[in-house]
This record gives structure tokens, C-alpha cells and sequence, in this order.
């Protein structure tokens, strides 16, 4: 069986070599090198139009041939954003930040706890609860959206932030992951012996277990955090535009000041600076998670 | 975000039981308790907000849509199944049935193709190969909403970018949100834009997986490159393709944020709902004209929707893959 993260490397870092007489079969061509930098221009292209319209005047969008470099309104056109009365810009980073953050270590703690359980303890109905949980992954969160706003109604939790933090606390995705990784990355003896040594569960579970997690779980943490603060749906459903989450910020802005591009875009590029920054320092978690979660053949 | 469906192994080797027989008689019943019951605690969470947030509500749509159901009045009259009777011929729902469908193919049968293409050139050697791994990833990580944004000021009619270079080639202006096939195209290509490369990856963990003496001896029978490809990778990828088509048939059937964008941040699709799908239309009957018995059965038509065409598309592949 093949589990959800591999253990194992030696098949990638073999891939790279190769048996001497067939060196050719894999060399790229310039033909595979330029095809990959058009993807990559294809890539990178949009994000950088960002830019550019977010640093320069509104003029920019009618100019012929398009400007291709930055220009020097970055602050004016930020500064015009948090002023922006009717965005909420400032409240809406704050409170995704909040909801991403609190999402995310609470997915974290209780899959990985939830994951241990799972894979090393023993107890009934193991195998039942498990199938459970696969069972959920399968159904898609937007059929439930209109019951769940009427829990917030109940709960006089609407437009507070605290509904797009409470029902994402934990995945069955989050906690399935967590279980396959935890089944081959702890060693039985590792946990056979801290038992041995008198550790309750819960220590075994924090000193011993977590530790052997962390490269999953900062995977787990990653997708978690992008995820929630990409959320739009629900908090569009459940939130006011006085009490925002940055997407309904710039959804807000695409409503009101569609004639105002520079605005609309600073609005985008801020709301994803976050996001590259998470990029910039764990690209290569995230590519490792990506190819590594695959279904392997 | 990926997931692994084949069924769980047998369970972990089993965990000791209570230990330490020189403990005092207090202690070693705590440790009993603790490895009895500490099991249910740890996964309990995961229960507890699956049943009231997860459970709950998708068994509670039901019950929503057989009422007459507003929030703001309180009304709530049983209606039996009038409302999936007004659905079936509801114009406009069928409207969103169709765009749903359309963007969906239309975003997923290239978007799979690119992936496997540029998954191909991955697959060899290359220098840089990590920074052209990073590059097609970076779509991913940025923020739906704001894509959409971006595109759809390169979608203006106007002085949209998209126009202005097939203007340098001689096509005329494009309305890409007045008409019904352009919008799609554009949407589709956002969703594109967005996947393609998280696709490519998945796709190029698998090929590394293929053994390579498969393509040595083919090279050795003078197969081309090409006939490699489809002789050797495409079948050996099957699983993984299934895999991918499922998740995109899930996530595409959904589509909300980018359309709604594309609209401004107004639920409508245009104003002959050109682009709307089935979540905006939902979400416009339930959230915008308070009807939430009908956007419940929306809602429901969706979920079946979802579910027999990842059943289609499940069965089809598999055909096609089964002659060999």
C-alpha cells in the first residue's frame, strides 16, 4: 500500500541519473526549455499585471501599447485603500489573518491528534469511525451552507467572526493525512517504549508523536492556511461587508469601484502578499506535498 | 488538495496495554483509563464539529427543502416536494445546469491535457528543473478572488489586455462577457490558469514512479517518443488521471468564486445569466431572495449532479483505458 506522504526519496533522486547508454532518451531540448518558459511567462504573467496596475494611475488601463514595468503610485494607491470607506480593507486583513491563523493550528493539533489515535492506539469501532471519516471527505461543504447559516442565525453568530473560524476546526481530510503519515513515519517501539516509561497518552501523543509529524503537519498547516484565507463563499454568505474577510474587502471593491482599476488591484495585490510570502518560504513544502499526496500507481 | 481513496491498512500494530506492575494500585487504574478512553478524546473533536457543522446541515437541507422557508418573515410551510417540481422546469435553473456543464468541460479537457503535456517535459532531464516546478505552481497560491479580478480586467472588451493582442494579429474586439461562449472561455480560463500546474505535478509524481527500464526497452524496439507516451505513460497513469478527473469534476461542478467575479460580485452571470452556474444560483435564491427552500433543493440537484458525473467520468475512463 501507498500512503498519503512516502517516507521514501531514492526514487526520485535515482530518476535523475539514469543508466549511462540511454543518457539521451531523457535530455530536454530547446524545444521542452523554451515550450517551459512560455509556461512560465503564462504563470507568473497575471500576478505581475497585478503589480503593475497596482503601482501606476488609472490612466494605465487605456494606454496602448500596455506599460510592461511597474511605475511609482504603490502608496498612493494603498493609502487610498485603507481610507476606502466602504472596504473595510484594514478590518478584512485583520480578520483573515485571525480566521487563517486560528484555522490553521487548530487543524493542525487536533488532526495529528485525531491521526495517532487512529494509526498506533487501540480501541472499538477503530475501523468504523475511520471509514467515517473517509466518507466525509467525499461530500463537498457547499451542500450544507444553507443550514449551517441558519445554525449561525441560532447562534446569533452571523456576520461574526467567529463563523468562518468555528466549523473548519478540523478536517476529515486534515485527520486521514495525519493517520497515513503517522502509520509509517512512528516507529511502534518509539511509542511502546515511552509507555513503557510510564508516559500517559497525551505525552506520548505531544513529546514523542508530534515531533515525528512536523514535516506533515507544516504541509497540513500550509494548505490549511492558503485554503481559509482564500475562503469565499461562506463568508459571503455569512459575513457583512462592515465586518469582512479581505476577499469580500476586494469582492467589495469589484462591486462598487470597477472604474477604479488601481484601486481594485492594490486591493488584490495586498490580499495576496500573504500568500507569496507563504510561498516564498515554503515552496518546496508545498511542491513536496503536492506531488508526494498524489495517488501513486 | 489531494487525497488517498484506496482503503486503510489493517491497523498499526497495537499498542501496549496498561504497564508497570509496581505502580501503586491508583495510578496503574488512571493508566488504564488513560489507554481505554484517551482514543475517543483525541478523535472526538473531529466528531463533534463534523456532526454539527458537517452532518447536521447536509441532512437538514433535505428537511429545508421541503418548506416554503424565510428568514427574514419566519415563514415555514411545508410544501412536500413543490419545490424540486418547480426545479425540474425552472428555466432558468436548467440555464445554470447548462453553463455549469459547459465552463466545466471546457476549463477541465484542456486543462488535463496542458497538465499531462507540460508533466512530459518535466519528466526529463533539465536544468532548473525546481524553478520550473515553482513557476507553474505560483498560480496556486494566490488568492481565487483577486485572480479573478486581474483576468477580468484582461477580459475587458474595451481596453482589455486579451483584445489588445488579437488586435496585433487582426481579430476583431471579443465581447467577452455580452456573449454566452466567450464568457465561458474566459472563466474557463481562469480555472485553467489557476490548476493546470498543480495538475502537472500531480502527474509528474507518477510518471517518476514508472519504471524506467519500461522506456529503455521500447527504445531498444525503436518505439518513438511519442509511442511511448501513449503506449507506456498514458496507461500507467491511469489511476492517477481518475484521480484527477474526479477531483476537478468536484471542484469544477462548484464553481462560484470565479464566475461571480467575473459578474462583478453580483450573483446574476450576466444579465441573461450567460454565466451563471448552479452554486450562484443557489447561492442568489437562498442568501439574495431570502428563499431558502429552494436554494436547499438547488442545492440538492447539485450534489446529484456531482455525483453522476463523477460516476461518468469514472466509468468512462476506465472503458477507454480497458481496450488497452
Amino acid at each position: 500500500m501507498t500512503a498519503v506522504f512516502s517516507v521514501d526519496r531514492t526514487s526520485r533522486k535515482r530518476e535523475g541519473r539514469g543508466p549511462g547508454r540511454f543518457r539521451g532518451l531523457w535530455e530536454a531540448s530547446p524545444l521542452t526549455y523554451l515550450t517551459l518558459v512560455i509556461a512560465l511567462a503564462l504563470s507568473v504573467f497575471p500576478i505581475y499585471w497585478m503589480v503593475i496596475v497596482a503601482t501606476r494611475s488609472n490612466d494605465v488601463v487605456s494606454a496602448v501599447p500596455p506599460p510592461m514595468t511597474p511605475g511609482g503610485n504603490l502608496g498612493d494607491n494603498v493609502g487610498r485603500l485603507f481610507d476606502n470607506p466602504d472596504a473595510y480593507f484594514a478590518k478584512g486583513l485583520l480578520n483573515s489573518a485571525i480566521a487563517s491563523v486560528a484555522v490553521t493550528v487548530s487543524t493542525v493539533f487536533f488532526a495529528t491528534l485525531a491521526g495517532f489515535a487512529f494509526a498506533k492506539l487501540r480501541f472499538r469501532g477503530k475501523n468504523a469511525l475511520l471509514l467515517t471519516i473517509i466518507a466525509t471527505m467525499m461530500v463537498p461543504v457547499q451542500m450544507g451552507i444553507i443550514p449551517l447559516y441558519m445554525i449561525m442565525v441560532r447562534l446569533h453568530w452571523q456576520a461574526e467572526i467567529q463563523s468562518v473560524i468555528v466549523p473548519f476546526l478540523v478536517t476529515g481530510f486534515g485527520v486521514f493525512m495525519m493517520r497515513q503519515y503517522t502509520a509509517q513515519a512512528v516507529p511502534d517501539e518509539l511509542i511502546e517504549a515511552a509507555r513503557v516509561d510510564g508516559c500517559s497518552t497525551f505525552r506520548i501523543y505531544w513529546s514523542v508523536v508530534l515531533p515525528a509529524l512536523r514535516p506533515a503537519a507544516a504541509v497540513l498547516g500550509i494548505f490549511t492556511f492558503m485554503q481559509t484565507w482564500n475562503e469565499f463563499m461562506w463568508p459571503l454568505a455569512v459575513l457583512n461587508p462592515e465586518n469582512p474577510t479581505v476577499q469580500l474587502s476586494i469582492n467589495q471593491l469589484a462591486n462598487a469601484y470597477f472604474q477604479d482599476y488601481t484601486l481594485m488591484f492594490a486591493g488584490t495585490a495586498v490580499a495576496t502578499v500573504p500568500l507569496l510570502v507563504i510561498f516564498v518560504l515554503f515552496g518546496r513544502q508545498i511542491i513536496g506535498g503536492i506531488m508526494e499526496g498524489a495517488i501513486k500507481a | 488538495m489531494s487525497v488517498d481513496l484506496r482503503p486503510a491498512p489493517a491497523a498499526g500494530r497495537r499498542a501496549t496495554g496498561p504497564a508497570g506492575d509496581r505502580r501503586s494500585p491508583f495510578r496503574s487504574r488512571l493508566s488504564r483509563l488513560d489507554v481505554k478512553f484517551s482514543p475517543y478524546l483525541f478523535i472526538s473533536p473531529f466528531y463533534v464539529v463534523f456532526l454539527v457543522f458537517g452532518a447536521f446541515p447536509l441532512g437538514y437541507t433535505v428537511w429545508v427543502s421541503l418548506h416554503d422557508w424565510e428568514l427574514a418573515s419566519g415563514l415555514r410551510d411545508f410544501v412536500g416536494l413543490q419545490n424540486y417540481r418547480e426545479l425540474l422546469v425552472d428555466a432558468d435553473f436548467w440555464n445554470s445546469v447548462v453553463n455549469t456543464i459547459g465552463i466545466f468541460v471546457i476549463s477541465t479537457v484542456p486543462q488535463l491535457l496542458i497538465a499531462l503535456f507540460v508533466a512530459n517535459l518535466l519528466n526529463r532531464r533539465l536544468r532548473g528543473s525546481t524553478l520550473f516546478r515553482i513557476g507553474i505552481i505560483l498560480p496556486l497560491v494566490t488568492s481565487t478572488a483577486a485572480v479573478a479580478i486581474v483576468f477580468t480586467q484582461l477580459f475587458a472588451a474595451d481596453y482589455g489586455m486579451v483584445n489588445w493582442l488579437l488586435g496585433l494579429v487582426g481579430i476583431d474586439d471579443i465581447a467577452w462577457q455580452a456573449d454566452r461562449g466567450w464568457s465561458w472561455i474566459a472563466i474557463a480560463s481562469m480555472v485553467d490558469w489557476r490548476w493546470t500546474g498543480y495538475n502537472a505535478l500531480i502527474y509528474l509524481a507518477a510518471m517518476q514512479a514508472i519504471p524506467k527500464d519500461l522506456y529503455e526497452a521500447a527504445a531498444i524496439d525503436g518505439a518513438s517518443r511519442l509511442r511511448q507516451f501513449w503506449s507506456i505513460t498514458i496507461p500507467m497513469l491511469r489511476p492517477t488521471i481518475i484521480f484527477t478527473v474526479i477531483i476537478s469534476t468536484i471542484g469544477g461542478l462548484q464553481l462560484f468564486t470565479e464566475p461571480v467575479l467575473f459578474g462583478g460580485g453580483r450573483m446574476e452571470g450576466g444579465p441573461v445569466h450567460q454565466y451563471q452556474t448552479v452554486s450562484m444560483y443557489m447561492f442568489d435564491n437562498a442568501f439574495r431572495n431570502d428563499d431558502y427552500g429552494y436554494g436547499a433543493a438547488v442545492a440538492w440537484m447539485l450534489f446529484v449532479l456531482i455525483i453522476v458525473f463523477s460516476l461518468l467520468n469514472f466509468l468512462f475512463i476506465r472503458r477507454t483505458g480497458g481496450t488497452k
